[in-house]
C-alpha cells in the first residue's frame, strides 16, 4: 500500500471539474468519457465485478460497505433487477454529490451503466432530492444526450446489455436517503423504512433484487475500470482505498468540497485545505461524517481520515461531511439544533425514534429554561441508549450517537448550562432539595425507576452548589 | 397546519372517496399528459405519485383537493392514497401558500454562520408580502455558501440580512435572484481540482424550467415548480409532531 500522500492529493473525480461544458456529452467524450463503458462492455460482467472487488471501493453514502461485495449479493437469473442511485443527499453538512451531479452528470450515468452491467440490472433510477432542481435538470439533460448516443437503452453499443434510466425527484424528506425508505418513496408511498432482512439485494424495489449505491460511489466506477481495480486500491490506506470527496463546513475560512486521498490527517483537511477556524479561534468539536456521526474534539484532528481510524476513535467517516464548530459555540445549542433536525425528520414508524427524538428536544429545552437538573443528563443519555439498535432504520441512532457523544465529552458544559439557567430562574443550585425542585415543577419527566440514587449518579449534594458565581452564562 | 382529520374532525357521514370517474373529472390536458408521461416511466404506475403531485402543485399552487382529485383520476388511485403521500413530504403543500418561496436553511452548518438571525430578518423583511413565503428548512446541501436560501429553487448565498431587500426586489421583478450570489456559478473550493483558471459558470434564470419540460404547461398557470414551493411542517402525522409545544417549529 502506498503511503498516504500529503499536500498534493491525486484527483480522480474532481479533475478539471469546472471545465466549461463538462456537463455536455461533447466535452465529456472529448476528455475520454464513456471509454470506460466501452472497455467494460468488452469484458464479461464477472470480470467487471472482479475489478470492483479488487478496487476495495467502499460505499461513499455513509455506511462504507464494500461496493463489489454488495454487487455480488444480487442473485443470478433472468428476473428484472434494479439499480438505484441514492442522490437524496440530505445528511446535514453533506454537499459533495451536488457538485458532481451538477458539473459532471455523465460520470454518474457512465458509472451506473457499468455497475448495472456487472450486477445484471436492466432498469435503473436516480432518486434525487427535490430541492436539487438545478442538478436534476442537469441530469435530465445529460440523460437525453446519453440515450441519443446509444449509451443507454436497448443493446448498448451492441453488447446486448440493455438499461433504462429515470431521474426521480423526491419531495423533501431526509428519511428517503435511508435505502429502504428510498425504495418505498420510489414506489410512490410515504418514505417509511422497511424491516431488514430481506435486504434490497434480494427483495428491494418492486420486491425485485436491487443494488443501491451513492452518487459518489457510482461516479467512481468509470475511474476504477480505467485504472484497474488493483491500481485504484494503491491509493489511500489498506481498508480505505482511493480518494474521497469531503464537504467541509461550519466555522472554517474556506468551506467547500475537497477531494482527498483517504488516510491523510484530518487536521490537513480542516486547517490545510479549509483554512481552519477564524483568527484566534480554536476547534471545539467537529462532526467527521455528517451530523449523524459522534463528535470529536479539537485534539482528535490528528486522526487519519479514513473509515477504520475514525471508527476506532468512536466516530465514523459517514458521508465525508466535516462540520467544524469553534470555541465560541455553545454545545447545548449545537445539541438542540441536531436533535430538532432528527425530531423533524423522524418518519414516526418506530416508537424509540419518534418518542426519543421528541423527548431529547424537550429535555434540552428544559436545560435552557432552567427546569433541568444534572440528573436529566443521565436520563437523556439513557434515552439515547434506548434508541440505538431498536428501530427499523438508523435515523434514531443518528441522533443518539452525536447527542450521546456531546453529553459524554462536554458534560461539564452541560452541567454549567443547567446551573446557570437554574440560577437565572431563581431556583438555586442543583443541590437544592427534591421537594424544592418538585415545587417548581423541575423534576425530570423520565421513568420512575431512574429516580433512584443510582440514576442520579455524579451529582452528590453539594457538588454543584458551591460557587454559583463562576458559572458562565447560558447561550 | 395540521392535516384535516387530525385536529379537524372527519365527516363520518361521508362515503370514502373512490377512484375519481374520468367522465366527470375535469383534468387540464397538459397536466394529464405530464402525469401519463410520468406513470409510463415506471413498472408500477403508483411510483409516479411524487412527480405527478409535484406537477399538479405547479398548476394549482398547492396540493388542493381539486389537484389531488385530478392526479387520482389520471393515476387511477384513490385521493386518500395521494393525500397520505402528500402529507409526508415537506415540499408538497397541503395548505395554500404564496406564489414564491424562500427556504432559509437553518440547519447546523448554516446556523453556525448566522442562519438563525438571517431567518428572523427574512421573516421581518417579507412580513405582509402576499407573494413571498419565507420558511426555515432543514439542510439544503449547500453548506459551502452558508448561510444560504433557496429562492424558488435557486440557491443563493452566503447571505446577510443586507441582501434581503435586493432579493425581494428581484423576486417581485421576475429577474434572476441575486445573480452574483448564485451557487450555480461558483467554482469548486478545492484549489487542486482545476488545472487552470476556468471562468465562473453562468447564473441560472430566476425560475428554472423543469427537467421534463417537453410538456408545456399553460402559460397562465402559476409557474411554481416543486422546488419553489415547500413546507417545513412535520412530515409524519405522529402525535408527537403535532404537540402544541412544537408550534414554534411550524414557521408558517
Amino acid at each position: 500500500m502506498a503511503a498516504p500522500a500529503t499536500g498534493s492529493d491525486p484527483h480522480l473525480l474532481f479533475t478539471d471539474i469546472d471545465e466549461p461544458g463538462l456537463a455536455t456529452l461533447e466535452v465529456y467524450e472529448r476528455r475520454g468519457g464513456y471509454e470506460s463503458l466501452r472497455r467494460a462492455l468488452q469484458m464479461s460482467p464477472e470480470e467487471v465485478l472482479e475489478q470492483l472487488k479488487a478496487s476495495g471501493l467502499r460505499g461513499r453514502g455513509g455506511a462504507g460497505f464494500a461496493m463489489g461485495t454488495k454487487v455480488s449479493f444480487l442473485p443470478k437469473g433472468a428476473m428484472d433487477k434494479y439499480l438505484v442511485c441514492n442522490a437524496d443527499e440530505s445528511e446535514p453538512g453533506t454537499f459533495k454529490d451536488r457538485e458532481l451531479m451538477q458539473k459532471t452528470p455523465h460520470t454518474l450515468i457512465e458509472g451506473m451503466v457499468i455497475a448495472a452491467y456487472a450486477a445484471g440490472a436492466n432498469r435503473s433510477f436516480i432518486y434525487i432530492r427535490g430541492e436539487y432542481v438545478h442538478q436534476a435538470d442537469a441530469l435530465d439533460a445529460a440523460l437525453a444526450e446519453a440515450r441519443e448516443a446509444g449509451f443507454l437503452g436497448e443493446d448498448i453499443l451492441g453488447s446486448g446489455h440493455s438499461l433504462s434510466l429515470v431521474v426521480h425527484r423526491g419531495a423533501g424528506a431526509y428519511i428517503c436517503g435511508e435505502e429502504t425508505g428510498l425504495l418505498d418513496s420510489l414506489e410512490g408511498k410515504r418514505g417509511n423504512p422497511r424491516l431488514k432482512p430481506p435486504f434490497p439485494a434480494n427483495q428491494g424495489l418492486y420486491q425485485g433484487p436491487t443494488l443501491i449505491n451513492n452518487v459518489e460511489t457510482l461516479s467512481t466506477v468509470p475511474t476504477i475500470i480505467r485504472m484497474g481495480g488493483e491500481e485504484y486500491a494503491k491509493l489511500g490506506v489498506e481498508t480505505s482505498t482511493g480518494t474521497k470527496l469531503v464537504s467541509v463546513s461550519g466555522h472554517v475560512q474556506r468551506p467547500g468540497n475537497y477531494e482527498i486521498e483517504l488516510g491523510i490527517p484530518a487536521r490537513e483537511i480542516v486547517y490545510g485545505l479549509a483554512g481552519g477556524p477564524g483568527e484566534g479561534r480554536t476547534v471545539k468539536c467537529w462532526f467527521p461524517g455528517g451530523s449523524s456521526s459522534p463528535v470529536l474534539k479539537g485534539e482528535d484532528l490528528d486522526l487519519p481520515y479514513d473509515f477504520d481510524s475514525l471508527g476506532k476513535a468512536g466516530s465514523m467517516l459517514g458521508s465525508g461531511a466535516i462540520i467544524v464548530a469553534d470555541d465560541t459555540t455553545s454545545i447545548v445549542a449545537l445539541a438542540m439544533k441536531t436533535a430538532k433536525f432528527y425530531r423533524h425528520e423522524s418518519c414516526g414508524k418506530c416508537t424509540p425514534c419518534r418518542e426519543g427524538t421528541n423527548w431529547t428536544v424537550k429535555m434540552l429545552e428544559r436545560i435552557d429554561t432552567g427546569e433541568a437538573t444534572p440528573m436529566d443528563l443521565e436520563i437523556m443519555a439513557s434515552v439515547q441508549e434506548h434508541i440505538i439498535g431498536n428501530c427499523l432504520c438508523v435515523l434514531g441512532d443518528a441522533m443518539a450517537m452525536p447527542i450521546g457523544s456531546m453529553i459524554a465529552k462536554f458534560r461539564e458544559e452541560f452541567e454549567e448550562h443547567i446551573e446557570s439557567a437554574r440560577l437565572r430562574r431563581g431556583l438555586g443550585g442543583a443541590a437544592a432539595s427534591d421537594s424544592a425542585l418538585s415545587a417548581q415543577g423541575a423534576l425530570h419527566a423520565g421513568p420512575e425507576t431512574l429516580l433512584g440514587p443510582d440514576g442520579a449518579g455524579g451529582q452528590a449534594p453539594g457538588e454543584h452548589g458551591g460557587e454559583p458565581g463562576t458559572h458562565k452564562g447560558g447561550a | 397546519m395540521s392535516p384535516l382529520g387530525w385536529d379537524a374532525p372527519a365527516d363520518l357521514e361521508k362515503e370514502p372517496a373512490g377512484i375519481p370517474d374520468p367522465e366527470t373529472t375535469d383534468v387540464p390536458a397538459a397536466l394529464r399528459a405530464e402525469i401519463e408521461a410520468h406513470t409510463a416511466n415506471y413498472p408500477d404506475r403508483r411510483s409516479a405519485a411524487l412527480p405527478a403531485l409535484a406537477a399538479a402543485q405547479r398548476v394549482h399552487g398547492w396540493c388542493s383537493p381539486e389537484a389531488i382529485e385530478q392526479v387520482a383520476c389520471v393515476m387511477r388511485v384513490t385521493p386518500a392514497y395521494l393525500e397520505s403521500v402528500a402529507s409526508f413530504y415537506d415540499m408538497l403543500e397541503t395548505e395554500p401558500v404564496p406564489r414564491h418561496s424562500v427556504y432559509v436553511c437553518t440547519n447546523i452548518s448554516c446556523s453556525l454562520r448566522g442562519a438563525d438571525e438571517l431567518y428572523e430578518a427574512a421573516l421581518a423583511a417579507a412580513a405582509g408580502d402576499a407573494d413571498v413565503h419565507v420558511r426555515s428548512f432543514e439542510c439544503l446541501g449547500a453548506c459551502d455558501i452558508a448561510p444560504m436560501a433557496s429562492v424558488d429553487g435557486v440557491y443563493v448565498g452566503p447571505l446577510t440580512p443586507a441582501d434581503l431587500p435586493a432579493m425581494l426586489e428581484d423576486i417581485h421583478a421576475g429577474r434572476p435572484v441575486l445573480p452574483q450570489l448564485q451557487l450555480a456559478r461558483r467554482l469548486v473550493a478545492d484549489p487542486h481540482a482545476n488545472s487552470q483558471a476556468f471562468p465562473e459558470h453562468p447564473a441560472q434564470p430566476a425560475a428554472p424550467a423543469r427537467g421534463s419540460a417537453n410538456l408545456e404547461l399553460p402559460t397562465e398557470s402559476p409557474r411554481t415548480a416543486i422546488g419553489e414551493q415547500g413546507g417545513d411542517r412535520p412530515g409524519p402525522t405522529a402525535p408527537v409532531e403535532d404537540a402544541p409545544d412544537h408550534a414554534e417549529e411550524d414557521e408558517s
